[in-house]
């Protein structure tokens, strides 16, 4: 027993050491940049992303009678705690556990929102929404049209966690973004953070398309912003021009939209140049107008996500900007983005398009 | 139903058998119409005037299989598997170790030192009594909660533990989460976290065995009572029987899936009553049993390489949080885990049993807890010296060969690496 103990301090005592490596390598590749501008006057309170969801969800409920909530473990507030307190508010049979199926889960959302009602259905994580991907596809998306406008699954909202958080590995990190952007009929959003979560998803839960919102876990918790109390909504398929230059184009959305803020910051005060930076929040429709007036201002353009490169939304962007700005272009448009391998879990500082990545190919970009 | 062996396996090809297995209580009357039955493709089932709709209360509750009772002593001794005393010692060794494995890694990760980590406490007696029944040669493909496992095959703590720290000996590379564990050695199929898809997966496999030459290797699989609600179970089970597949479809039931309490999974007789209606052999044990897990898989590894698949659903409740991202007191009463951790404890139970036979004691129990402990520290401190496997290896085995596109990425991140060094971890991971 005596020389397990001894054996046990040595283990605390390199415990620390180790700890402290560990603690590098988790922290999170990104700071956060709040949003200090309101998008409506009014009361705000402090609120985290997860809180500003849950805001929004309450709103909900509270205001349309037809409105339900579920999803895994969604009736203790889920696993990221998003709906925390919203049964005992609005009772089991609109806040709800579902059994365990994630094409059982969008399939019961179409029907609630083919019969009248407003869904709200979560799935867990979003590199475990492929079991509904038949649904949402085939189905959601293709309601309206197949029916000559009779019907539509526009009542219904997917919300899911997705992106990189540090320790997630290959089907704790994905983002999905790029096969639902593929479908005519789906709306795809992705907030980058609590004000624009609460408005966006709100603009969801009402837009008469079915949407996918796609929550950056890591930013739940992350951060927290003054976020207006009272009810309001951001207009979807927009894109927000959140820095201003003259000198390139970043693109992103979600967590990546902050590591660009970063990399604009980098860029003022090494390279002493000033950029647009452009959060896209909506992939599908996507806001081809506010992308291009800026390319075409800027001549550079630089677009970063997480997910791999080959087929990543970047590509669309890309297309799509060389099409309508090609003769104001000073350079060709360049991707920071995953590689193309699974999201791999102890590899993750060297698999995201971190600032250094998104840095070094900037100052390649202005220097072209 | 021939009680007689002990385990009893219920299948429904034909609903006049399944009226004479499964419905004691409240057989419908059959009213033959001049004897007649039908010659539907779909049913050959007899007509009757009378309409009667069946519901979960048509057949009695599939019971539950036991051979110890709570103090590890023999029910009835026709049952007692005799199984040698090195098997025995095995199965007990086998779970002490994976529960002090458990209490010092889950520990670990609440301590920074593991990314994360989800314990087997409850279920050790459902891993050892089904890999004991098996041949090292069956092929497994598990969900993540059947660790005893890959140790009752004799994987070592420290792949283990090396692939919990992704460190340059894990068989996996550090590209999984902890507990994903997989060996081809072993004949376990690499773990893989989205639910359930593992088990038509199974079947698949155990249908290419079938397909060897005087084949003597089934299949097992292990799912959750959780994932056996995805449209992939059913497929597994359906194509399972439909295809004759040597496979043992093995549910261990705990009770929880997270936060989900299986009231809110399913209605119906648990995961057992889908096995008869799909037409597999079926039967529902004692999951904190290990003898009885054990028996149930010896006789369903007969049915199986006579190429009848089965259904076995291991009752047992999962002691431990989830994993550590969750905290289960936000959901369950503490009651309720203290009752199943102090009464129904799996490694208790067989630890009895063994005492009884003479095989083991006090002395044995402590030196036993000891090494498992001290192995497990020691193979942690060992781990935590080795480096990450070098950055390279993110982008290898995503093909055969490596795509130029893929080459060129790399080499671009080696420029990348070479201009900006200071601001990557480098020094953690194995070097050229
Ligand atoms: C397709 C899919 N959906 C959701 C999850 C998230 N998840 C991981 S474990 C789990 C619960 C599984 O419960 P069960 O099958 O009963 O196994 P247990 O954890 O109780 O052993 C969930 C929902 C997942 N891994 N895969």
């Amino acid at each position: 027993m005596a020389s397990l103990l001894t054996r046990k301090c040595i283990i605390v005592g390199k415990l620390t050491k180790y700890v402290n490596d560990y603690t590098k390598r988790l922290s999170s590749h990104f700071i956060y940049y709040p949003d200090n501008e309101k998008p409506v006057a009014g009361e705000t309170t402090k609120m985290n992303m997860m809180q500003a969801i849950n805001n929004a969800m309450d709103i909900t409920l509270r205001d349309d009678p037809t409105a339900v909530l579920f999803g895994e473990d969604v009736a203790f507030g889920g696993v990221f705690r998003c709906a925390l307190g919203l049964q005992d508010k609005y009772g089991k049979d609109r806040v709800f556990n579902t059994p365990l199926c994630e094409q059982g889960i969008a399939g019961f959302g179409i029907g609630l929102a083919t019969a009248g009602a407003t869904a709200i259905a979560e799935i867990q994580f979003a590199d475990y929404i492929f079991p509904a991907f038949d649904q949402l596809v085939n189905e959601a998306a293709k309601a309206r049209y197949r029916s000559g406008g009779q019907f539509d699954s526009g009542a219904l909202t997917v919300r899911t966690p997705c992106g990189a958080v540090g320790h997630g590995g290959l089907y704790h990190s994905q983002s999905p973004e790029a096969y639902f952007a593929h479908t005519p009929g789906l709306r795809v959003v992705m907030p980058r953070g609590p004000i624009t979560a609460k408005g966006l998803l709100l603009s969801c839960i009402r837009e008469r398309d079915p949407c996918i919102f796609l929550e950056p876990k890591i930013l739940y918790r992350s951060a927290a912003e003054e976020v207006p109390v009272e009810d309001y909504t951001l207009p979807l398929g927009k894109a927000q021009v959140l820095r201003e230059g003259d000198a390139a184009t970043l693109i992103a959305w979600g967590t990546q939209l902050h590591v660009l803020l970063e990399v604009a910051q980098m860029a003022e005060e090494k390279l002493g140049v000033k950029c647009d930076v452009i959060d896209l929040m909506s992939m599908l429709p996507w806001d081809e107008e506010t992308v291009c007036n800026s390319v075409k201002k800027t001549g550079r353009c630089l677009i970063a996500h997480e997910a791999p490169l080959t087929s990543g939304f970047g590509a669309e962007l890309a297309a799509t900007i060389q099409e309508e700005c090609f003769l104001h272009l000073e350079a060709p448009i360049t991707r920071v983005t995953g590689w193309d391998s699974p999201f791999p879990h102890v590899f993750e500082p060297f698999y995201l398009p971190d600032k250094w990545r998104c840095y070094s190919a900037l100052a390649k970009l202005i220097e072209y | 139903m021939a009680l007689r062996i002990g385990v009893s396996f219920v299948r429904l090809n034909y609903l006049r058998h399944a009226v004479r297995l499964l419905s004691t209580h409240t057989q419908p009357e059959v009213i033959n119409n001049g004897g007649s039955i039908s010659d539907f493709p779909g049913a050959r089932a007899p007509y009757v005037t009378e309409m009667k709709f069946l519901n979960e209360n048509s057949y009695d509750l599939i019971p539950i299989y036991r051979v110890m009772d709570k103090n590890g002593e023999v029910i009835d001794n026709r049952e007692d598997p005799n199984i040698d005393k090195d098997t025995l010692l095995h199965m007990y060794k086998t779970m002490v170790q994976l529960s002090q494995m458990d209490k010092i890694l889950y520990e670990s990760q609440r301590q920074g030192r593991i990314s994360f980590y989800m314990t087997n406490y409850g279920e050790e007696g459902i891993h050892v009594g089904s890999a004991s029944a098996l041949s090292h040669r069956d092929l497994v493909f598990a969900q993540y909660r059947e660790v005893g496992v890959f140790l009752y095959r004799g994987m070592t703590i420290t792949e283990l533990v090396n692939q919990c720290y992704g460190n340059c000996e894990d068989p996996g590379k550090g590209r999984q989460m902890p507990v994903h564990y997989g060996s081809k050695q072993h004949n376990i199929v690499t773990i893989s976290s989205p639910l359930a898809t593992q088990m038509p997966q199974a079947v698949g496999a155990a249908y290419a065995l079938k397909r060897v030459p005087n084949n003597d290797r089934c299949v097992i699989c292990y799912f959750g009572d959780g994932a056996a609600s995805e449209g992939d179970a059913h497929a597994a089970f359906n194509f399972a029987a439909t295809l004759d597949c040597p496979v043992i479809m093995m549910c261990r039931n705990n009770g929880y899936a997270i936060s989900t309490p299986t009231s809110e999974q399913y209605r119906g007789d648990g995961i057992a009553s889908r096995g008869p209606a799909l037409g597999m052999h079926t039967v529902r044990v004692d999951g904190t049993d290990a003898l009885a897990v054990h028996n149930a898989v010896r006789r369903a590894r007969e049915l199986a390489l006579n190429n009848k698949p089965v259904l076995i659903e291991a009752m047992s409740y999962r002691v431990g949080h989830h994993s550590t991202s969750d905290d289960s007191t936000a959901y369950r009463p503490v009651e309720e885990i203290q009752k199943w951790t102090k009464e129904e404890s799996p490694i208790q139970k067989l630890r009895l049993y063994l005492e009884r036979k003479g095989f083991w004691d006090a002395d044995a129990e402590k030196q036993c807890v000891k090494e498992a402990r001290d192995t497990v520290v020691r193979t942690m401190q060992e781990a935590e010296k080795k480096k990450r496997p070098h950055w390279k290896e993110m982008l290898e085995d995503v093909y055969y060969d490596m795509p130029p596109r893929l080459q060129k990425q790399m080499n671009q991140m080696e420029k990348h690496l070479e201009k900006y060094s200071e601001h990557y971890p480098l020094n953690q991971y194995q070097q050229d």
